[in-house]
């Protein structure tokens, strides 16, 4: 800019006090005060969706990370624990370590005889793998055969749930005035002045509801019918159904308008138990004051109690629509008021591989292979990437054949993954004959996608060094190889390295590449090398939000948070590398 | 140089690998395929592991049709062992495993899968026909004079009157999905079959009645949601208008959530799919290469264990996994064929 450039002539005179210009500088004032706006409204709503999509996950995926057990006595057996009576350690490690368990089980509710209640109480209740601790502590030390152990038996995922409040919604309230029960076992009946009215009052409003949302869906369907032209033949069908729902409608308000009718109770509406004795009672039906029950865990004695000492637990979810009856709920209960049932932090879910269990289903195996598959990366990535920047940015000449180099590099960093993967598959596996489903593979395939990315961010941290520092080092004699390694290379290590790290957090959260080499599988053993079958822990996540049961939707969202928070930590990393060893000039 | 070295150590370890890449010897059963069998096939990997089988196979997630194409690529361990299928292996699929050396292939039916339409519990109940959801669904339906015109129909009442009055709005499987290809040929086939200009068409122009059924509405009526069944449950809890299609599992582990459409006046439950009188089910396979067997340590153990009345047994572990298996006669036929290893002929009438 030269004084030349400014002709005082025309810079026009401006009166900064005149009303126009008031005006002209108040809109400035509040066009920037709007754009202000604009950007806390941004941020504010980014960070709403951060909160909402974190709180999310983390609410759901709280519970993978607690698992429920109960607490037994146990007096393991030489012939249950040990295939041929020996105590040596293949005899040991074949053994039913269920048994003992269960023996402890049937102790504790000695009324449990038919072979399906059986079934239920020490299959559906205990999980498949509670005995695999017991094992280890046998092994561990023979001399426990024979002798009563403490163990910490896992549940079944679905007990696990209900624990947890996820099954079923569930109202506890303690009983008012008191309560006569004819019998300890079987069909009884239970005496109580006015204690279930409030109750009974629920059910009866819920028939009134499904009453009135019947009798609605066959008004709109009526009248709908009034459209049709007469002698349709859907107009015959669709009247008796019409005829049908008013009548069944009519039926549920008749039973509702009698206020002191009793009601039975079944599988599609929700169920109300009666804790009292020590025991558990299941209502059939029930009226004002007075209900039958079936005995589901047989009570001390019969007889009557006094105003608070038993409780109502109401079950919202009915019978019919959830993966535990009132049976094993009613266990579940008895445990829980024995002070038997116990919450731990679920240890195994970081230190055992996948199952089809959700309750023994861990992330090991992910986390493994991900470790081997980003160490390969990394291993080809970083002198690959760092030495193909160096000799970019240092020496190679400017010409075509560099440009067309460095637009391809540009290109291949916006290539989608899956891409790669076919790659992958083609050359690796088919030209190759590299075993499937190894992270030797995986890291193969994800070095190409993360080179690009090294590469840009090691020129870009190259090309940040002062030209003097090179120049600095040449003026005193060193040779070109000399400046570049002794010199500038060390200066652009931070830079470097940010990018790298955060090139290797991109290749930690994909998954698509894996899908074509073999790595979306369900493995159960642990990778010890880069050349055994693994997966890795995206994979997983993928892998188990697709399964049905509930207890893997909380394992799926507890393997997302591990995952962030490996991700939290590498960008961390990264910020800290750059604080830490960055300079400026 | 640390570079240097590392750059070094980093084309030794390529080269080394490359080098020793071919011929892995494996103790291990590898089994690829269906993602809808995968859940009890790993069932059936980790119970046989757990019973001292061995290692616990791998089983991988590929689809039916990837997985096939990997199961008749060829014979010897660089090649899978067993390969889940969510429906028939197909001549072309028979004929490929033949060329390729993969000869005698043991056909495992281990139950069905059923396809149920489902809404969430706030939802009205639902009983439908095929012939209903077909005039939902198709693209293009014929118009009173029978050409073929852009599907009318907005709301549920317009099909019929006792439907309700709620706007279409399906939420279903992608166009690559398993699931589509079952639905379209259980449901939509049958559905468009009732229709009497359909009916004349499948006679006069076979191509042009293919094509009407095989086309879904991409109006917004029908919504693709994607290959994860569980986020269509959650779509349906938060939207009671909605309808889903998925898989009979997905229905009985969210059963407190969502209710199952009547169709053809059968709802879906466990009983009706075994029986065959729910009729929108599909058979799911295992299909195993008996040249591996013997040669792959353990894979004749996990047939047997896969058979076994404590996997597909009336109270077997893959029942309360979400398999309808099948009912006991034709199980007892399915298990002897298995276990005398009866091969596939090209006359089984694939």
């Amino acid at each position: 800019m030269t004084d030349a450039a400014l002709d005082p002539g025309a810079v026009r005179a401006i009166d900064l006090a005149s009303d126009a210009s008031r005006a002209r500088l108040r809109r400035r004032y509040r066009a920037e005060a709007r754009f202000r706006a604009y950007g806390i409204a941004a941020l504010a709503v980014a960070g709403l969706f951060l909160v909402l999509l974190v709180g999310d996950i983390v609410i759901k995926g709280l519970p993978a990370f607690t698992e429920s057990r109960v607490t037994l006595t146990v007096t393991p057996q030489l012939s249950q624990v040990s295939t041929d009576g020996t105590t040596g350690a293949d005899a040991l490690r074949g053994g039913d370590y269920a048994a003992p368990l269960r023996a402890s089980l049937q102790e504790l509710f000695p009324e449990v005889t038919s072979r399906q209640d059986r079934r239920r109480l020490f299959f559906e209740i205990l999980s498949g793998g509670a005995g695999d601790d017991l094992r280890r502590r046998i092994m561990a030390d023979p001399g426990l055969i024979g002798r009563p152990v403490t163990v910490s038996a896992l549940l079944d995922d679905s007990a696990d749930m209900y624990l947890k409040g996820r099954l079923t919604g569930r109202v506890e309230r303690t009983g008012r005035g008191t309560l006569a029960i004819s019998g300890a076992t079987g069909d009884v009946t239970l005496d109580s002045p006015g204690a279930f009215r409030d109750t009974l009052a629920t059910i009866k409003k819920a028939l009134r509801d499904e009453a009135a949302a019947i009798e609605a869906a066959a008004g709109r369907v009526a009248q709908r019918l009034e459209a049709l032209p007469v002698g349709d033949p859907r107009r015959a069908t669709a009247q008796a159904g019409v005829d049908a729902d008013r009548s069944r409608a009519a039926a549920l308000r008749a039973r509702a308008a009698a206020p002191e009718a009793p009601e039975v109770l079944g599988t599609d509406t929700p169920s109300e138990l009666v804790a009292v004795n020590g025991g558990i009672v299941k209502l059939t039906s029930i009226g004002p004051s007075q209900a039958q029950g079936r005995v589901l865990v047989p009570l001390g004695t019969a007889g009557t109690v006094s105003e608070g000492a038993w409780r109502t637990i109401t079950l919202l979810q009915p019978e019919g629509s959830r993966r535990l009856t009132d049976q094993h709920i009613a266990w579940l209960e008895d445990m829980r008021a024995e002070g038997l049932v116990t919450r731990h932090f679920a240890t195994r879910f970081f230190t055992s591989g996948d199952s089809r269990e959700p309750e023994l289903a861990g992330l090991l195996g992910g986390l493994v292979g991900s470790l081997l598959t980003m160490f390969v990366t990394l291993v080809l990535c970083l002198p690959t990437g760092v030495a193909a920047a160096i000799y970019l940015e240092e020496f190679a000449p400017k010409n075509r054949i560099t440009d067309l180099i460095e637009v391809n590099i540009n290109n291949l960093a916006a290539v989608p993954s899956i891409v790669f993967g076919l790659l992958g598959l083609a050359v690796f596996l088919n030209f190759f004959g590299l075993p499937r489903s190894a992270p030797l593979v995986g890291g193969l395939v994800l070095a190409l996608l993360v080179l690009p990315t090294i590469i840009i961010a090691s020129r870009a941290a190259l090309k940040a060094v002062p030209p003097s520092i090179r120049e600095a080092a040449l003026g005193v004699g060193a040779s070109h190889q000399q400046a570049v390694f002794h010199h500038v290379l060390p200066m652009a290590m931070p830079g470097i390295l940010t990018g790298t790290i955060i090139g290797m957090a991109h290749a930690l959260g994909e998954t698509a590449p894996l899908l074509l080499i073999g790595m979306v599988a369900f493995i159960v053993d642990t990778p010890q090398s880069v050349t055994q079958a693994a997966t890795a822990l995206p994979v997983q996540i993928y892998l188990w939000s697709d399964l049905p049961e509930p207890a893997f939707q909380a394992k799926t969202a507890g393997a997302i948070i591990v995952l962030l928070v490996f991700l939290f930590v590498m960008n961390g990393l990264a910020v800290v590398l750059r604080r830490k060893f960055e300079r400026r000039w | 140089m640390n570079t240097k070295l590392l750059a070094t150590a980093a084309a030794l370890a390529l080269a080394g690998s490359l080098a020793s890449a071919p011929a892995f010897a494996r103790d291990q059963i590898r089994i690829v395929g269906s993602s809808t069998v995968y859940p009890f096939t790993t069932t059936v990997a980790e119970q046989f592991a757990r019973a001292g089988g061995g290692r616990a196979p791998i089983v991988e997630s590929t689809g039916t049709g990837g997985g096939l194409k990997l199961f008749c690529a060829g014979v010897g361990v660089d090649f899978p062992d067993a390969a889940n299928a969510s429906r028939r292996i197909n001549k072309n699929e028979f004929a490929d495993c033949q060329k390729n050396g993969v000869k005698e292939i043991i056909e495992l039916k281990v139950g069905f899968d059923g396809l149920t339409l489902a809404n969430s519990k706030k939802g009205p109940d639902l009983k439908l026909t095929k012939e209903q959801v077909f005039r939902a669904l198709a693209k293009q339906l014929p118009d009173a004079s029978g050409n073929l015109v852009a599907n009318p129909n907005r709301n549920w009442s317009d099909i019929d009157p006792s439907l309700p009055n709620q706007k279409i709005e399906v939420l279903g499987p992608p166009p690559t999905s398993g699931t589509r290809d079952s639905f379209l040929e259980l449901v939509m086939e049958p559905g468009a079959e009732k229709l009497p200009a359909l009916a004349a068409l499948k006679k006069s122009d076979r191509k042009a009645f293919d094509a009407a059924w095989k086309s879904i509405r991409e109006d917004g009526a029908y919504i693709d949601a994607g290959e994860n069944d569980n986020l269509i449950v959650q779509k349906l809890d938060a939207n009671p208008a909605a309808v889903g299609i998925f898989g009979y599992s997905f229905l009985e582990e969210n059963a407190g959530r969502i209710k199952g459409a009547a169709i053809e006046g059968v709802a879906p439950e466990f009983d009706a799919i075994a029986s065959g009188q729910y009729s929108v089910a599909r058979p799911l396979y295992v299909y195993f290469k008996k040249q591996h067997v013997g040669v792959v340590p353990g894979l004749d153990k996990f047939i047997a264990e896969y058979v076994s009345d404590k996997a597909l047994g009336e109270n077997g572990y893959l029942g309360p996994k979400g398999l309808v298996t099948l009912p006991a006669q034709e199980l007892a036929k399915v298990r002897a064929d298995v276990q005398a290893m009866k091969p596939m002929t090209s006359e089984a009438g694939i």
